[in-house]
């Protein structure tokens, strides 16, 4: 036994797990941890293009928040991206790992799409826009349902299945483009009726996008209620806790597994038809433009707390909008607005590391012998 | 005095605000036998997971053969020659016993398989283990499986080994054989620690025992200058007094007969075999074995939790004079009749409770639906939880924490409290007092007993053979899916229940002891 191979010193660094913390501490731990991100996103736009970091900054803030439209075009954009985040909380909640609501948006933007133009001319708009988001529902719904009910039935993987059908999503997608192709040659639908403005969601509270903003919120609200007190949200968190549980509990966990995929798909679906009907009256396979994961992150990182989940949309949609003016403000590339957004949220997941540990460093022993 | 094998001075270990280890000292003499006691969340197990470089301590100091020694890794721990035989055994299955013990060692570029057997038979000849190096893993027992690892630990040259819990998976009688084998071990000249929670263990096989209480070392003491009474009281802070109350059954009757079921599991294995028994009210049913041969599947049979085998039945006497089949009803109906199950598995939360729901969402795990429409009512399960909380003096800092921040103690008393609560005419546990400290292991077998006063048939899965011949009416005993037999708690013997444990029937059993 080689004795000598183990020596009397203490480690360098420890990770040491933390007891209760308090939300002040809690909070400024998030806050230097912005911070530095915001240094080195800095960095990062000085090292690269040379710029002054507090011109480019102001340049985002103008970006986001510059004008009453770029306010607008930012709430819209918070709003989208919230509706799909408030749409994958049941279906987290119950730990099933829905990664397709990209596909569950894009079909129900196909749907709207569909209605606005076969029927544009047919319904009265009212009725025409009560359809859009009859219809949009149940088409997500429809892409939330196929995979639940293989995961009740055969135990089949929810990730793979629910990424895969975001590709038949886009094949579909794609698709119709071909068919609804508008100026002919163009591979583009164009601006969907946009003479006659029918499916186009009505200027509500003054702007275009109000009526985007009230449903979002209500629907928020009505899956927060639903998810705290109701007997449902309840049976969908036993599910998810311990199937075991349920299961002894005499909980139908095959029909609460298909029942909730179906409110999370029909949400989803829901968000296609306000992009479309709401926002840009057009479809394309860019039209979920990534929220269905970027809404992953935002309904992780708030723990299902729907203020959390508006704040941090909010954060996250500023970064994205500010991205693009300085893009073009400083000859940048399009993807910068990525890298930083991706700074940003590695020190955000980050901090979450240290509300939970502290490292504690070597310190000198005076008495070893 | 030669210098100890092993010494801790001032080792205090924090789990955030949680001190696991609080200022402990110990010292582990060469060739002695030395017992580590303490409940349940004492600290034991966090003590010596800093001697096998799992945790690294917060302050403190560890000296091994009178160094001082920096502990940073198992692998550390392993060249200081400290040898730790986890609860949970680390093998692989496939492999044979030879195969699994070299695992992980340098050896050189050709691999002698025998020398390796020639090694192992030295050893387990020199200490007596009984081991067939060309085993494969999966045809042992569980006291085989425990043997490889303690041969595993000694051919990698360890002196000093740390057993946590060993006999917990083990029968009377091969608890016996694993005495024996220890005992040559000290002859040997070998220092071992073992930790455990069973009193007359440690009288029987330590030279001296260091208790440890909430996560504080409370002293050491020489086992033979001491009692069991004096380790409790070190061990609880307080006299208490070890009996359970046993009444005459009153007025039995027949509640549940189970005839011939057979249950087998997902990859076929039979589980339960031709299982037959009677149930009856006013009495508390025990049943024995090792962990594993077919009590989980006999109480979720009778709770309509396993599909059974066709060709059996499990029948029940209703009060009211009706005899119902169970085997053709749904969980829910069963659980209607007032027949309720508390089962308090391995990982206590697994099944039964939700651990990251708070104490008032567990309480109306299965009544939530009984009342209200769309949403979910709160007050009455709030109402419930408040109760037990007081009743059975559960510490919470109140009833909106997750259980799972609970201690397990106290996470026990609130599912067997809300099973009771529901007054049920059959109640099934399983384990009920697993993981508790000895004040709530009496709080929980006062509890049955007030059930069993009160006409309620009991069925209770215990692992304590003592505690089950002290509290149990009728003892049944399993061994592989088998009922080996049923027998008078008043008159039986360990000796007998240790035989029928290992497969020998009930008639068998007499004839040997």
């Amino acid at each position: 036994m080689n004795h000598n191979t183990v020596t009397n010193k203490e480690p360098l660094i420890r990770m040491v797990k933390r007891g209760h913390i308090g939300k002040k501490r809690a909070w400024t731990i998030r806050g230097i941890a912005m911070l530095i991100s915001l240094m080195v996103c800095a960095l990062v736009i000085v090292g690269i293009t040379g710029q002054n970091p507090l011109q480019v900054y102001a340049g985002i803030i103008d970006g986001a928040v510059g004008s009453n439209r770029r306010i607008w075009v930012t709430i819209r954009e918070t709003f989208a991206l919230l509706i799909v985040a408030v749409g994958l909380v049941p279906a987290f909640q119950m730990h099933f790992w829905n990664i397709g609501a990209e596909g569950q948006i894009l079909m129900g933007g196909v749907a709207s799409a569909a209605m606005m133009i076969y029927l544009g001319d047919a319904l009265p708009n009212w009725l025409l826009i009560v359809l859009i988001l009859v219809v949009s529902s149940l088409a997500g719904l429809l892409w939330g349902l196929l995979p639940a009910l293989f995961k009740a039935h055969m135990n089949t993987n929810e990730t793979l299945f629910t990424l895969m059908l975001n590709y038949v999503a886009m094949q579909i997608t794609t698709f119709a483009i071909v068919f609804w192709e508008n100026p002919a040659g163009s591979n583009t639908v164009g601006i969907i009726n946009s003479a006659t403005q029918k499916g186009w969601f009505p200027r509500v509270l003054g702007s275009n996008y109000g009526l985007n903003v009230l449903l979002v919120l209500a629907i928020t609200a009505a899956v927060s209620i639903y998810m705290k007190y109701s007997k449902q949200g309840y049976e969908i968190k036993v599910v998810g806790e311990s199937q075991n549980t349920a299961r002894y509990a005499a909980i139908n966990v095959k029909w609460v597994i298909v029942r909730t995929m179906m409110i999370s798909g029909a949400i989803c679906g829901l968000a296609g038809a306000i992009i479309v009907s709401g926002a840009s009256h057009t479809i394309s396979t860019s039209t979920a433009g990534g929220r269905g994961f970027t809404a992953i992150i935002v309904a992780w990182m708030s723990k299902f707390n729907p203020i959390a989940m508006l704040a941090i949309s909010g954060f996250l949609v500023f970064m994205q909008q500010g991205s693009i003016q300085i893009a073009s403000q400083f000859g940048l590339n399009e993807n910068a607005s990525d890298i930083i957004t991706g700074i940003l949220l590695f020190f955000m997941i980050g901090s979450e590391f240290f509300l939970k540990y502290r490292l504690e460093f070597k310190h000198r022993k005076e008495n070893a012998k | 005095m030669s210098t100890p094998a092993i010494e801790l001075k001032n080792v205090t270990k924090r789990f955030g605000s949680v001190i696991a280890n609080d200022n402990v000292n110990l010292t582990l003499e060469q060739g002695e036998i030395l017992s580590i006691l303490g409940e349940n969340g004492s600290g034991k197990t966090t003590l010596m997971n800093m001697l096998s470089g799992i945790y690294y301590p917060d302050e403190g100091q560890i000296f091994v053969g009178g160094r001082e020694v920096s502990i940073q890794s198992p692998k550390d721990s392993f060249e200081l020659g400290i040898g730790m035989i986890h609860q949970h055994f680390k093998l692989i299955d496939v492999l044979s016993a030879a195969e699994n013990i070299i695992l992980g060692l340098q050896g050189e570029e050709i691999l002698k398989m025998q020398e390796v057997y020639a090694k192992i038979n030295e050893l387990t000849a020199k200490y007596g283990f009984d081991l067939d190096p060309k085993e494969k893993i999966y045809n042992m027992s569980v006291s085989q499986k425990q043997t490889v690892e303690i041969v595993k630990v000694l051919y990698r040259g360890a002196d000093m080994l740390i057993l946590d819990e060993p006999t917990a998976v083990l029968t009377p009688q091969e608890i016996q054989k694993l005495f024996t084998v220890l005992r040559n071990m000290r002859q040997a000249g070998k220092s071992i620690i073992i930790i455990t929670h069973k009193l007359n263990e440690v009288m029987e096989l330590s030279d001296r025992v260091a208790v440890l209480r909430k996560g504080r070392y409370i002293g050491c003491v020489e086992t033979a200058k001491t009692s069991i009474s004096e380790l409790t009281e070190m061990m609880v802070g307080e006299k208490i007094s070890l009996d359970i109350h046993r009444s005459q059954p009153q007025d039995a009757h027949k509640r549940i007969e189970m005839r011939g079921i057979t249950v087998r599991n997902k990859e076929g294995v039979r589980m339960l075999n031709k299982a037959s028994f009677v149930a009856n009210s006013g009495e508390i049913l025990g049943i024995a074995g090792v962990a594993g041969s077919g009590q989980k599947e006999l109480l979720e049979a009778i709770a309509g939790l396993q599909e059974t085998e066709t060709g059996g039945e499990i029948l029940y006497y209703a009060p009211t004079g009706e005899t119902l089949k169970l085997t053709e009803m749904t969980a829910e109906n069963i659980r209607n009749l007032g027949i309720h199950l508390s089962f308090v598995p391995e990982d206590r939360l697994g099944m039964g409770l939700v651990g990251s729901m708070d104490l008032t969402d567990n309480m109306m795990i299965r009544s939530y639906r009984e009342t209200g429409h769309f949403f979910a009512h709160r007050k009455a399960p709030r109402e419930l939880a408040e109760q037990i909380v007081e009743k059975l003096d559960v510490v919470t800092p109140g009833v909106d924490t997750p259980i799972s921040h609970l201690s397990g103690g106290n996470v026990q008393k609130m599912l067997v409290g809300r099973e009771i609560a529901a007054q049920p005419i059959v109640l099934m546990v399983a384990y009920p007092v697993r993981g508790l400290d000895i004040n709530s292991s009496y709080t929980i077998y006062n509890l049955l007993n007030e059930q069993k006063e009160k006409g309620v048939a009991v069925i209770c899965v215990g692992e304590d053979i003592d505690v089950l011949l002290a509290l149990c009416d009728r003892i049944m005993v399993m061994s592989g899916g088998n009922i080996t037999g049923v027998v008078d708690a008043k008159s039986t013997t360990k000796e007998e229940i240790g035989l029928m444990m290992t497969g020998a029937t009930k008639e068998k059993a007499d004839h040997e002891s």
